[in-house]
């Protein structure tokens, strides 16, 4: 039985949706899962010789460093696709990576068992290149691109929470749990389908039988996103407004809510990481000298459309005029007729449906019951940098913000990339305190 | 069903280690919320930054635990002093972002695997608290009862030092706030703007205090790694901070007693709840897990779920805590 996912529903909605019956069995995962490998080369001899001392690892997951065999292993917490990368400078002298390119590798690791890598080398020729290649101009337009999938990924989290607090003045720390929200209901959708929700569709064929297609179960997450946004809005910050608690002691509700939210998923879901049943793994296409997985250039697409909607929506639209102004000043736009309340739950629906959208594309490596707190921070310096209540800002902070932290890993290890977000974040405060597209006003 | 065990469990908890940390990182935050109205987001950061000031001096530089002790202090002030240079003059919720960032940067950079041979990366730091325990008049691994509380030689010792340095420090606390320098802090706390008008330097007199508040913070997480006897990054999880926040607002928000009494009550019953659903009897137990699961890390996860309803809860409806005024200082004043 999908226990978390059901229970998960049935908690946050009750009566909203109808409680159905009959979804496939939960598979067996093994809890030992690693990442396997071997490294050797044959020496000028013509011997095979194990490489030793090689260090491994996997951003957040951990690392090895090959042992007398050249062997090494990775525990990983639970299936999912992991980048494993290699440590070129521990490498034996003289010896380099067949394809300097390549000192990370993907591995999807299923429920089976250990998942074997293979990093080939060679003794010899090439070893002078690993060092120049590091500032290649392949590696740094690669490293643009990923950046900036991050940025537009990040983009669509932080618009909602930007104007979130342009309408409220209210930090929302629970933003982390609607993006969390997102991935775990693309999952549920993915592999339970509606028929776990509404089980008298258990006679229709697939997709309405079982899990639906990634896409179809994208647009449900998407909607979810938007309902739960509009709940909270309604059931909790809503009735604190209109009973006069203060800015600060809602900004407390959030992170209780926050926590609340996180752990219920985690309640639900287990620890355990996953992932989605379609396009989990893909090979890498390359064009113009840089990779991209189709899965990656769809949702980018799919961003940029929805970007360009948002940014229509909010200067050509009725309702979305209507948030800026409120966003700008909250008295004048009341006083020149706006619902005011009416803005902020439309603000809550459209913030909340956009976080999860981006949280089922954030989702594509691992689903995790954390993952929104993961990229709390990089969310938070997005703001920052654009212009705290800004909708444009946002945009534009969580592109820098992206393409930043993708460019910093040149310098620093991977492993610490998230932390460039503090320091946009502490530079950001520093310099320019009211964001690159904010209005200059007193806000000490 | 043992309620004997439960309630020995209980009352254990009720001064226990835990409590005893988190109320001496409570009480930083009630100097930092409470006194001068700053929205710490990041308080176990500072308890880290405490806790790795004797890890990383001992591990690494190979010094004197006691010189590490020094050093805990000299890591959570600057650690304050870095944070509070970019935020101080801000409104108050760029401090609450920078503060949340930079305690989760701390936890990843002291367990990622470039500062391994600093902090010791996932492993932590292990067997440095020896200099302490030497000093011990009770006898380490033999249990001590004392009427209904039942603990381990060392945890007698820990309880005995750490005790005396929190009532030792909430009664300096205590001065500090009848002190001029405490008034000017609730000065700014109510309004910032007539403090600075009458001639004082706020953004000195925040500085001081979230310095001061972060060192409380730094002397926490060094009682928690000498109780636990082991450094590790991953028990510096944000969500720590806001078990402090629960524990100091159940206490009520800017009363001297507040973070020691609000601990208590809130580890007491966290306690006594896991203790009890683990004991449940066979009957209740299958009755219960028909509807709710109830496995060991679910019952483990409660407790973060009971902090989260718990803030979100009180904030809402109990601004100023269970025990204090609105009259002092209450979280929706402002």
């Amino acid at each position: 039985m999908p226990k978390w996912g059901r229970r998960a529903v049935i908690a946050a909605f009750g009566a909203l949706l109808g409680l159905g019956a009959g979804a496939p069995a939960m598979a067996q995962v093994s809890d030992d899962l690693g990442v396997i490998g071997q490294l050797q080369y044959t020496d000028a001899t013509g011997t095979k010789v194990p490489a030793v001392g090689v260090d491994l690892s996997i951003d957040d997951v951990g690392g090895a460093t090959t042992d007398s065999d050249g062997s090494f292993r990775i525990p990983v917490p639970g299936p999912g696709e992991y980048t494993i990368r290699l440590d070129v400078a521990t490498l034996p002298e003289g010896v380099a990576l067949n394809d300097p390119e390549r000192a990370t590798l993907q591995a999807k690791v299923s429920q089976n068992g250990d998942q074997r890598v293979i990093f080939p080398l060679v003794f010899g020729e090439g070893g002078n290149q690993t060092t120049e290649s590091n500032f290649s101009i392949r590696r740094i337009s690669q490293l643009t691109l990923e950046g900036v999938k991050l940025g537009l990924y990040l983009a669509m989290a932080a618009i909602g929470l930007s104007l979130i607090f342009g309408t409220t003045g209210l930090v929302n720390f629970a933003h982390a749990e609607l993006i969390t929200w997102g991935t775990l209901m693309a999952y549920y959708f993915n592999i339970y389908g509606l028929v776990a929700t509404f089980g008298f569709l258990s006679v229709l064929p697939p997709p309405f039988g079982g899990g639906v297609n990634f896409i179809f179960a994208t647009l449900l997450a998407t909607i979810m996103g938007g309902v739960l946004g509009y709940v909270l809005n309604r059931v909790v910050f809503r009735t604190a407004r209109s009973a006069g608690v203060s800015l600060l002691a809602q900004m407390v509700m959030t992170i209780g809510l926050s926590i609340f939210l996180r752990y219920v998923f985690v309640y639900f879901f287990g620890s355990r990481y996953r992932v989605y049943a379609d396009y989990a793994s893909q090979r890498a296409n390359e064009f113009w000298g840089v990779e991209l997985t189709s899965r990656d250039a769809a949702a980018m697409v799919v961003s940029i459309i929805i970007l360009v909607a948002v940014g229509l929506g909010l200067t050509r639209t009725r309702t979305g005029r209507a948030m800026r102004a409120v966003s700008d000043n909250r008295d004048l736009a009341e006083s020149s007729g706006i619902d005011v309340e009416r803005v902020i739950s439309q603000v809550w629906i459209y913030g909340g449906a956009l976080a999860a959208l981006s949280g089922t594309f954030f989702g594509f490596d691992t689903v995790k019951w954390d993952l929104g707190t993961r990229i709390l921070l990089l969310v938070f310096a997005a703001i920052t940098l654009g212009g705290l209540g800004t909708a444009f800002g946002a945009l534009v902070g969580a592109l820098i913000v992206g393409v930043a932290i993708n460019w910093s890993t040149l310098f620093i290890d991977t492993e610490l990339k998230n932390m460039t977000a503090l320091i946009v974040l502490i530079l950001a405060l520093l310099l320019r305190p009211q964001g690159i597209l904010g209005k200059k006003q007193r806000i000490g | 069903m043992d309620w004997g065990f439960i309630f020995e469990r209980t009352f254990s908890a009720m001064i226990g280690p835990e409590v005893m940390v988190y109320a001496l990182a409570a009480v930083g935050l009630n100097v930092h919320f409470g006194y001068t109205g700053l929205m710490n987001f990041g308080q176990v950061g500072f308890m880290a930054a405490g806790a790795y000031g004797v890890g990383v001096s001992v591990f690494w530089l190979g010094w004197n635990f006691w010189v590490g002790v020094l050093f805990s202090f000299v890591y959570s002030a600057v650690l304050a002093l870095l944070l509070g240079i970019p935020t101080l003059r801000l409104r108050a919720d760029y401090l609450s972002l920078v503060t949340i960032a930079a305690s989760e940067s701390i936890r990843l950079l002291a367990r990622s695997r470039v500062m391994q041979p600093i902090t010791g990366g996932v492993e932590g730091v292990n067997q440095f608290a020896g200099p302490f325990y030497d000093l011990s008049p009770f006898e380490l691994g033999k249990f001590y009862s004392f009427g209904p509380f039942k603990y381990l030689g060392r945890d007698v010792w820990v309880l005995l030092v750490g005790w005396t340095l929190l009532i030792l420090v909430t009664l300096m606390v205590r001065a500090l706030m009848k002190s001029p320098w405490g008034r000017t802090l609730r000065a700014i706390r109510e309004d910032e703007d007539a403090a600075r008008a009458l001639g004082k330097n706020a953004y000195f007199y925040k500085m001081q205090s979230l310095m001061l508040g972060g060192m409380i913070g730094g002397l926490a997480g060094l009682l928690q790694v000498v109780q636990k006897a082991s450094v590790q990054a991953d028990t510096f999880n944000p969500v720590i901070t806001f078990t402090i926040w629960t524990m100091l607002i159940v206490g009520g928000v800017g009363r001297i007693w507040s973070p020691i009494v609000g601990a208590s009550i809130y580890w007491t019953l966290i306690v006594f709840v896991e203790n009890t659903l683990r004991q449940l009897p066979d009957g209740t137990r299958a009755s219960l897990e028909r509807t709710i699961e109830l496995s060991d890390f679910n019952i483990a996860m409660l407790r973060f779920i009971l902090v989260g309803a718990g803030l979100l809860l009180l904030a809402r409806f109990r601004p100023q805590g269970i025990f204090g005024s609105r009259e002092e200082m209450a979280l929706d004043r402002r």
